[in-house]
């Protein structure tokens, strides 16, 4: 049975829109959705060598989200996130090898080896940091945004989770603060309907809107379609011109689906947790693909530009991989580095 | 970074208290401590449920609010969890909070923050980032605080890599220790106790430093060893003075070691203390069963079991929860007496 439908209305009216943006800003839109495709494509159909030795969480079907939130930040914006990290940390410009050789657990890695896919950082980007315990992120971004308060900086702490986040207590404290010291930091709420094999449905009742929860906290907040790049942006441009002139958090949920399972490759609704139909029905929503269309009908992406995208992508990737492959272990010594700082 | 310079300028790792100068109070200590601490370095601030108000955390942050301003010192909702955790987002991006907490039984709605995060991001980040977070709570004592308001904590973390603890047991070292957590870069908890803050005692003025993760000798003596911290390290002392008194013949000398910090432990001070007495008994104010007192006592038995001249004995609380009435608790906390019988025991 299908139980969660796609709620948009595709790019239809979204023409207008385009003239907002460069060429380039398009351009470089689409290149980024293709761009993390690809690498968790890649990182998929190499995973069964069982050499990247750390539990992953693909963001395939939801790439649309990060694009967009991260599209209007600047370095300066710290962005912080959940234990699906892939998507956000490349968005916000993490360096791509240095996230192969963390996957391949080497020495080189974003974190040394000490943080694995769960906890992509890159901190030269804003990547500030990550948390594979659910909500556990949330305060501590919240926090980023006390700081940035009360030192009067100009950048702005948003913070990416997953629909369970809204179950934990630690999200509506950190909420209910912001609120109260109105921080300037932007909550994204990636409802992708499952939180491992628990739907929705089983965690939270079916009447009440998540975004309409975050509302009731005092925050200006919003409900998008996850799938549509620039629906994402255009509610991401209205929260950080309120979070930088002072008027406070925003809570934007988009609504996207996750194509694989929970962890590791492949879609996984044959075992019954979910109809492999709804996966089929998404997929017709590719935040990738119906986005290369509406850019191709509006004359803005062609077979050749596009041809390049792929071919400079490919080659990326395939540089990051044997960068990692050939990346240095960590020894003993490392295991003992950090555990107090000085 | 104000903190360096006044800190290296009063280095002195070692340093006995001074005998003579100004008196203090234990609550007009730490108090002072934070008027320098925010004083010295503007990203020092200060939040917890009522710390702006008139009991002000028994007086610790009193007039806090008045001085420094309200974005500074500031009361907070009940949001254990979600406040550390803002304390741990402040702190990775350069503000050094100072989270204060009537008692450590509240801290236990923070273990997500405390254990998950703030111990382990600078580790999980490869030390690119550090939480300089000061995590501050008063064990209470007797008057019914009972099972939920009396907890002594410290040995549920005991275990946690990545965190400090610091236990002080007089006035200078309340100030000095709260100076030196302030100015650390990991998170440092604070455990105070209730009874010691009618203390008063010898404080220089000024910026101080007790060094973190150092004990020092408050006895030194021949037979025994005895090795604690905070109140019951009191304890110890007052007792010992008893024997003296009262068993003059038997003239037993004990090794007094205040641990001050117990994570990271000074295990060298312990260990030689040890060698030379071969007799050890380790008090804490908190459950015997895995903490502070089995710790030790396993570190003993790891590194010097052939110096023993009588096995390893430990005063901490039995394995049972805290009861509220006076007439339970005389079973259940150790005394001055209890100390002292064990200590003729060993000796005898």
């Amino acid at each position: 049975m299908i139980q969660y439908r796609y709620q948009g209305s595709g790019f239809a009216d979204w023409r207008a829109a385009l003239e907002q943006y460069t060429r380039e800003q398009l351009l470089d839109m689409f290149f980024q959705l293709l761009r993390i495709r690809r690498v968790e494509e890649s990182i998929e159909s190499r995973y069964h060598e069982d050499e990247m030795k750390t539990p992953i969480h693909l963001v395939i079907g939801q790439e649309a989200s990060c694009v967009g939130v991260c599209g209007v930040l600047t370095r300066n914006d710290l962005v912080y996130c959940g234990h699906r990290t892939h998507g956000v940390y490349l968005a916000k410009g993490g360096d791509l090898k240095a996230m192969m050789s963390e996957c391949y657990c080497r020495a080189n890695g974003c974190a040394g080896s000490k943080g694995g896919s769960m906890h992509l950082l890159d901190k030269n980007v804003g990547m500030a940091g990550a948390s594979a315990i659910v909500a556990g992120i949330v305060p501590i971004a919240t926090g980023a945004a006390l700081t940035a308060k009360m030192r009067d900086e100009t950048w702005v702490s948003v913070v990416f989770f997953g629909d369970a986040a809204t179950e934990e207590g630690a999200m509506w404290e950190s909420l209910n603060f912001a609120a109260l010291k109105r921080l300037p930091v932007i909550y994204i709420c990636e409802n992708n309907y499952f939180s491992v094999y628990s739907p929705l449905s089983n965690r939270q009742p079916a009447a009440v809107d998540i975004f309409k929860k975050a509302e009731s906290f005092g925050l200006n907040s919003h409900v998008v379609d996850g799938t549509n790049v620039l629906a994402v942006r255009e509610a991401m441009t209205t929260a950080i011109g309120r979070a930088r002139s002072g008027e406070g958090p925003s809570f934007i949920e988009t609504r996207a689906y996750r194509w694989r399972g929970h962890g590791g490759t492949g879609d996984d609704s044959a075992s019954g947790y979910r109809d492999p139909d709804e996966v089929t029905l998404w997929q017709q929503y590719c935040p990738v693909e119906l986005f290369s269309t509406f850019l191709t009908e509006n004359k803005i992406l062609d077979a050749s530009r596009r041809q390049a995208m792929e071919t400079h992508i490919d080659g990326e990737i395939s540089a990051a991989f044997e960068f990692a492959i050939n990346s240095a272990m960590p020894t003993e010594r490392d295991l003992y580095a950090h555990v107090y700082s000085d | 970074m104000p903190w360096a310079d006044a800190l290296i300028e009063s280095q002195s790792p070692r340093l006995t208290p001074p005998l003579k100068g100004r008196a203090l109070s234990y609550i007009d200590a730490l108090n002072e401590a934070l008027m320098l601490a925010l004083d010295l370095d503007p990203n020092v601030f200060i939040l917890g449920q009522g710390v702006n108000d008139p009991s002000a955390m028994f007086g610790v942050t009193r007039q806090l609010e008045q001085r420094f301003g309200s974005q500074r010192v500031f009361d907070t909702p009940l949001s254990e969890e979600g406040l550390t955790g803002i304390c741990v987002g402040a702190a990775m991006t350069g503000l050094r909070p100072v989270y204060c907490h009537n008692r450590p039984d509240f801290l236990l709605l923070a273990f997500n923050q405390m254990v998950n995060h703030a111990s382990k991001v600078h580790y999980m980040d490869n030390g690119q980032t550090n939480v300089p977070l000061v995590m501050w709570a008063a064990i209470g004592r007797g008057w019914g605080s009972g099972s939920q308001h009396s907890q002594a904590i410290q040995g549920l973390l005991l275990t946690v890599p990545g965190l400090k603890i610091v236990m002080p047991s007089t006035p200078y070292d309340a100030k000095g220790l709260m100076l030196a957590a302030i100015a650390d870069n990991n998170p440092v908890l604070i455990f105070e106790h209730r009874w010691l803050m009618k203390q008063t005692g010898i404080v220089p003025g000024g910026i101080y430093n007790v060094p973190i993760g150092q004990g020092i000798y408050r006895r030194r003596g021949d037979d025994i060893t005895i090795v604690g911290s905070s109140h019951t390290l009191q304890l110890a002392m007052q007792a010992v003075d008893s024997i003296r008194h009262s068993y003059r013949q038997q003239c037993i000398s004990a090794d007094i070691i205040d641990l001050r910090t117990i994570k990271p432990l000074d295990k060298e001070m312990i260990l030689a203390s040890v060698r030379k007495t071969g007799r050890v008994l380790i008090v804490d104010t908190g459950w015997a069963m895995g903490g502070v007192c089995a710790e030790i006592g396993c570190l003993i038995a790891e590194n010097c079991p052939g110096s023993l001249r009588f096995p390893v004995r430990r005063i901490g609380l039995p394995d049972v929860p805290t009861p509220a009435g006076y007439t339970l608790e005389q079973f259940y906390y150790p005394t001055a007496e209890k100390i002292a019988a064990v200590v003729i025991e060993m000796c005898a």
